[in-house]
């Protein structure tokens, strides 16, 4: 997907004045949010589940190379081919090439955020490959020429009457208004293509190292049909996802679904190892793993290496205030919320999503929420703090920045400061007690009113206080 | 130097080892810390005192139905009496294993075959069943193909209730001692197919089955 991140203030202000975003991003939250904290609360041991699961990804990514090797060694020993991509461009080519190899006209695919990562569908398509997405949601935004705006559910941002518009241009059938006769005229549109695709290609939420696995988790079972039914099987997936057994798997799975959207398991969870075996029925008779890299090293090793155990269930961003708000497509690239404030910058560069790690009130709920303990709010300061060294910001905030700290090192000098702003600013909120307009920030009052400061410092009250009660 | 060594160089730098591949010795480490089989810590309802109360419990939650027979026998009259219910048509493809029963006296055509687009019923069985989550666990094989469980509109599944188990890891430790190595598809199904993607509303019949019926053999 194209960056678009630097305009990430601009598309903020515009979606904040979509009304009917502004519909459905609410209707959506509720469900997400409340059926995660009724899963939570009946699971009995979620913490120390949590805890468990932070260890397990630590392992792998604190030994990676040897992972990764141990599972290349494992999948390809059961017949998979293992391919290695640094950049985003080398994934594409890697996969065209399999594609043109082997005469494949038609590719289906089940949801894989790391191929909108790298663009792969405009570039099959640009070598003459059809490319049907399956996923529902994914399918609606094909239809829509849309990106996903949620890495679990990527048109939560359309309603149901958006969604029956791009359904009579594409199958020219008459309108639907019920959500379940747009799924089974979805499903027959659908059908058709897994049977006759010469090509599945799924993302893996994990790979297995023991037993060279990858797999799928959905509920739709379109990922099923893609892993099962066209002659070859290719797997794009991310350098991180390793982790050692299926015991590990079984522990993620708990808490990735719950996270998600409040579900106790998916309806379906396949374990993918090798293709067809002799005597099989079903099954490719190819089957292809892309590793891709596109930025991932640059976190591992160092102090944000956290950000890598993410299982991408979308629990940080259903709980951001800023991402319910604006909603995933402000962001700007492929990874919304507080998980992609910290992606997108590390992925594509700092300076091309500056706003990014500043779009958050650091209220915490994400670290809250996230099933893997990454520390969100921490890992986005970090990142501030290399917007700083950098000069990255402009050059008014950094002044605002280093003169704060200059008199927040000298406590008499601070409490000069504090003393007299308290005062003029009280003055200036007047009897209501708001500030309309301040110079300086007023890109930030034009939206809202500031309260104005009572008219003493928290330390003259304080040493008031401490005379009255002795 | 290929992608491959270069991922790896690069990774090891960061975390200050030197070289592009990983060494004997932290290969065996890696196997080591693989070999143990770590069981994460599990719910509480996952050790249910009635294993098949707790597995039924399930399996409504999802919207699975089910029904227990005394043995295989009469299967066929409990697929005959699920599938008239439902207004579904006397026909099915299924797994061999099945072939040999009475389908004829339940008034139910048996194709021995894996499921095509056109079956409206699919007959597997399973090679165990998880009680935590109402979960039935299907592996790929010549005779066990798992289309027959994707395909059609409506999927039977038999289980044995001697071979219901209360968690995933314990179905893998099953799959290690019977198995061993894991077949191409180590399928897990959790009731009918569903999609929430238009407005986050429920719709059950996405993709995959649109209803899921198990058969408990007692």
């Amino acid at each position: 997907m194209q960056i678009q991140s630097m305009f990430f203030k601009e598309r903020a202000t515009e979606k904040l004045g979509d009304a009917l975003l502004q519909g459905n991003m609410k209707k959506a939250k509720g469900k997400f949010v409340d059926g995660r904290a009724r899963a939570v609360a009946e699971f009995g041991v979620w913490e120390e589940l949590r805890t468990h699961a932070a260890k397990i990804r630590d392992r792998a990514l604190d030994n990676l190379d040897a992972y990764l090797v141990e599972f290349e060694r494992n999948a390809t020993r059961r017949g998979a081919v293992v391919h290695w991509a640094e950049s985003a461009e080398d994934a594409c080519r890697i996969i065209v090439d399999i594609a043109t190899r082997n005469g494949v006209r038609k590719v289906a695919k089940s949801k894989s955020m790391v191929s909108e990562e790298v663009n792969l569908n405009e570039r099959l398509e640009a070598a003459g490959v059809q490319v049907v997405e399956t996923d529902l949601g994914e399918y609606i935004l094909q239809l829509a020429k849309e990106p996903p705006s949620h890495i679990v559910a990527p048109a939560v941002h359309k309603s149901k009457e958006q969604v029956a518009e791009l359904f009579v241009q594409a199958h020219g059938k008459p309108r639907l208004t019920e959500i379940p006769a747009m799924t089974r005229e979805a499903r027959e549109a659908l059908r058709d293509h897994f049977l006759t695709a010469d090509m599945g290609i799924s993302g893996s939420n994990f790979v297995i190292a023991e037993t060279g696995t990858t797999l799928t988790v959905t509920n739709e079972g379109n990922a099923d049909m893609v892993t099962t039914l066209p002659r070859i099987h290719c797997v794009i997936t991310g350098i991180e996802k390793v982790i050692g057994t299926f015991e590990d798997f079984a522990s993620l799975i708990r808490l990735l679904p719950r996270s998600a959207i409040g579900q106790t398991i998916t309806n379906y969870l396949t374990l993918t190892t090798g293709m067809k075996m002799p005597g099989d029925t079903d099954g490719p008779e190819q089957m292809h793993i892309v590793l891709v890299d596109a930025g991932r090293t640059k976190l591992v090793g160092g102090d944000m290496q956290e950000m890598l155990r993410c299982i991408r269930c979308g629990a940080c961003m259903n709980h951001c205030p800023v991402y319910q708000n604006v909603g995933g497509h402000a962001y700007g690239w492929v990874y919304p919320g507080p998980m992609g404030s910290i992606l997108t910058p590390v992925y594509v560069g700092l300076e091309n999503a500056g706003d990014l790690p500043n779009a958050a009130t650091f209220c915490g709920e994400c670290a809250v929420a996230c099933p893997v303990k990454i520390p969100l709010p921490d890992l986005m300061r970090k990142l501030r703090e290399q917007q700083f060294d950098r000069k990255l910001r402009p050059w008014a905030e950094r002044m605002a920045i280093a003169g704060w700290s200059f008199m927040a090192t000298r406590p008499a000098l601070y409490a000069l400061f504090a003393k007299v702003g308290a005062r003029v600013g009280s003055w200036l909120g007047g009897r209501e007690g708001l500030i309309h307009s301040l110079p300086g920030i007023d890109g930030w009052t034009k939206g809202r009113d500031m309260p104005a400061p009572a008219g003493r410092t928290f330390r003259e009250l304080y040493k008031q206080r401490s005379r009255e009660h002795g | 130097m290929g992608a491959r060594e270069n991922i790896l160089a690069r990774i090891r730098k960061a975390q200050g080892r030197s070289g592009s591949e990983p060494t004997e010795a932290e290969i065996a480490m890696v196997r080591e810390a693989i070999a143990r089989h770590e069981v994460g810590p599990q719910p509480p309802f996952a050790h249910a005192p009635d294993r098949l109360a707790q597995f039924r419990k399930e399996c409504e939650r999802l919207g699975t139905t089910h029904a227990t027979v005394g043995s295989d026998s009469q299967v066929p009259a409990e697929v005959a009496r699920y599938l008239a219910a439902g207004g579904i048509a006397p026909a099915l493809a299924g797994w061999s294993e099945f072939a040999g029963l009475d389908w004829a006296g339940a008034g139910i055509e048996f194709r021995n075959r894996p499921a095509g687009a056109d079956d409206t019923t699919g007959l597997t069985g399973s090679f165990c069943a998880i009680a935590e989550t109402g979960t039935v666990l299907l592996l790929s094989s010549p005779a066990t193909p798992k289309v027959t469980a994707l395909l059609p509109e409506t999927h039977v599944c038999v289980v044995r209730a001697s071979r219901l188990l209360d968690t995933m890891e314990d179905s893998f430790a099953l799959l290690r001692t019977e198995v061993g190595e894991p077949p191409r598809a180590v399928f897990f199904v959790s009731g009918p197919s569903r999609t929430a993607d238009i407005e986050q509303t429920i719709v059950i019949g996405a993709h995959g089955p649109y209803r899921v019926h198990v058969i408990i053999v007692a």
